[in-house]
């Protein structure tokens, strides 16, 4: 965020609860006996997310739907592959390439990305293109905090995501089912803005691997498969990026991806969606224009035909 | 025979109600139907082959298989309908505007009259050689059934391709070409 660069300090400036408690069991490692591990572990594995009001009133699905059901096409195409096979990924150490329009290009450790964040907990609904959803319980800060960080220069109009691509450690990329790397692309206003997180974690714990750890996007207001996982790099370009849907069948995914009940996948119908976890008998309830965040971000696409530019 | 084909969907659905098909058991189990229709189609049109390739008949049990993969196809169906869609509107929209379900719906039309004439008492009064051409439908059913595996994938994947390729290859297995003289 621009406010990480004024001089009015705010809680958000603080280091975060996670960061300095990781400090002391450092210390407190560092110092002692092995005896602590088994302390240190469980508690360092506790992210320490400030609670935040997104979401409430909403009702998270259990984390055993969330880490069971998963689109993660790197591990397989069944829903049940990630969980499977993604425990193959290796996620530390781990860094983010920042290229393009940026003041500060690089190569980011983990531990530069999450330097002075505050890791909030936010409920968001998550509306997947094939009309399944859930709610979750993510972990994250405003992608807006690491693009300050990064330092977006004026020509900048998109951003571009990419996701791991390890043929070694990812199974189902052996199968071209579409183009890798996984690509993804936001509007900058849309990477910007304030509903836009990167998830580090769900349940007040680090991101399982199934579900894109150790850093993934997550942007409400669109359809799944816009949240990117496990990304490597971030650029910031002038023209709009290709992303890896929209490179499989434009007609089907396009570049925007808002939820939108009223413009029909050209297999299936957007209207209704079915929560995840509801059994054999779960019912069908009608989707909400832009997931339910349509007083957030409408204004976004003011005067745009969301019809045509889906 | 019917005694064991009535065990998968038996065992899907008591999968599907302990919690065994995951956490949207609906589709999987939708899906899991499908499949084996599909399967136990291709097993039909494997039944001629088989024989001249090996001498193995299954011939006897055949018109069964064709029953038992028109009964699965009805699960199938009905999952869709009542659990999947549930809404009456959709169900004729998405019949309607969706090729993929069009597809699948046109192969299950073509499956009623064999389903239905697939009676001893059918085959009498039908006489065999108007009973057999009838039958033919066969494949242009299990093409369209296969058809609409490859186009409900997301992605290019090879799967309901390798249906399809066993479903053309069998079909194509029976069509004995024209001998070629050496004049031609």
């Amino acid at each position: 965020m621009s406010g990480c660069f004024k001089e009015d300090l705010t809680w958000r400036d603080v280091t975060p609860k996670a960061a300095w408690l990781n400090r002391r069991q450092l210390i407190a490692g560092g110092a002692g006996a092995l005896a602590m591990g088994s302390i240190v572990g469980p508690a360092a594995a506790s992210l320490n997310a400030v609670k935040t009001d997104y979401g409430a009133g909403l009702d998270p699905n259990p984390l055993e739907d969330i880490t069971s059901y998963n689109n993660f096409y790197e591990f397989g195409t069944g829903k049940g592959d990630p969980v499977q096979n993604a425990h193959m990924l290796t996620t530390e150490p781990w860094s983010i390439e920042i290229d393009g329009l940026v003041d500060n290009p690089g190569t980011y450790s983990m531990e530069d990305v999450l330097e002075g964040v505050t890791l909030e907990e936010r409920i968001y609904r998550f509306r997947c293109v094939e009309t399944w959803s859930m709610v979750v319980p993510w972990v994250g800060f405003e992608l807006a905090d690491l693009l300050g960080k990064a330092g977006v220069q004026d020509g900048a109009r998109y951003v571009a995501f990419e996701t791991a691509y390890r043929p070694e450690e990812m199974p189902g990329v052996r199968s071209r089912v579409i183009e890798w790397p996984y690509r993804e692309g936001l509007r900058l206003d849309e990477a910007m803005h304030p509903l836009t997180i990167l998830a580090t974690g769900l349940y007040g714990e680090p991101m399982p691997k199934q579900n894109g750890a150790p850093i993934r996007l997550v942007v409400p207001w669109k359809y799944g498969y816009k949240s990117i996982k496990s990304i490597v790099r971030i650029s910031l370009v002038r023209e709009q990026p290709p992303t890896a849907w929209n490179m499989y069948s434009a007609r089907e995914y396009g570049f925007f991806s808002n939820v939108n009940p009223n413009r029909d996948h050209p297999r299936w119908s957007q209207k209704f969606e079915r929560r995840i976890g509801g059994g054999l008998f779960s019912k069908k309830f009608e989707t909400l224009m832009f997931n339910g965040y349509e007083e957030e971000v409408a204004g976004l696409y003011e005067g745009m035909d969301l019809i045509k530019n889906h | 025979m019917y005694s064991i084909a009535v065990m998968p969907p038996a065992w899907f659905l008591w999968l599907g109600l302990s919690g065994g098909l995951g956490a949207e058991p609906i589709k999987e189990l939708e899906h899991r139907l499908g499949e084996l229709a599909l399967q136990v189609f291709i097993a039909v049109l494997a039944v001629r082959p088989l024989r001249e390739w090996t001498g193995v008949s299954f011939l006897k049990l055949r018109r069964a298989l064709g029953v038992v993969t028109f009964a699965y196809v009805c699960l199938h169906l009905l999952v869709w309908l009542v659990l999947d869609v549930q809404i009456l509107s959709e169900i004729w929209a998405d019949i309607v505007k969706r090729p993929y379900i069009t597809v699948g719906m046109a192969a299950f039309v073509l499956l009623v009259p064999l389903a239905v004439t697939s009676n001893n008492l059918s085959l009498r009064k039908l006489g065999p050689k108007r009973w057999k051409s009838l039958h033919r439908m066969t494949y242009p059913a299990a093409i369209l059934a296969a058809l609409h595996f490859v186009m409900l994938a997301k992605g290019f994947q090879i799967e309901p391709l390798v249906y399809l390729g066993l479903v053309l290859g069998l079909i194509a297995s029976r069509q004995r070409l024209p001998r070629r003289t050496a004049a031609a």
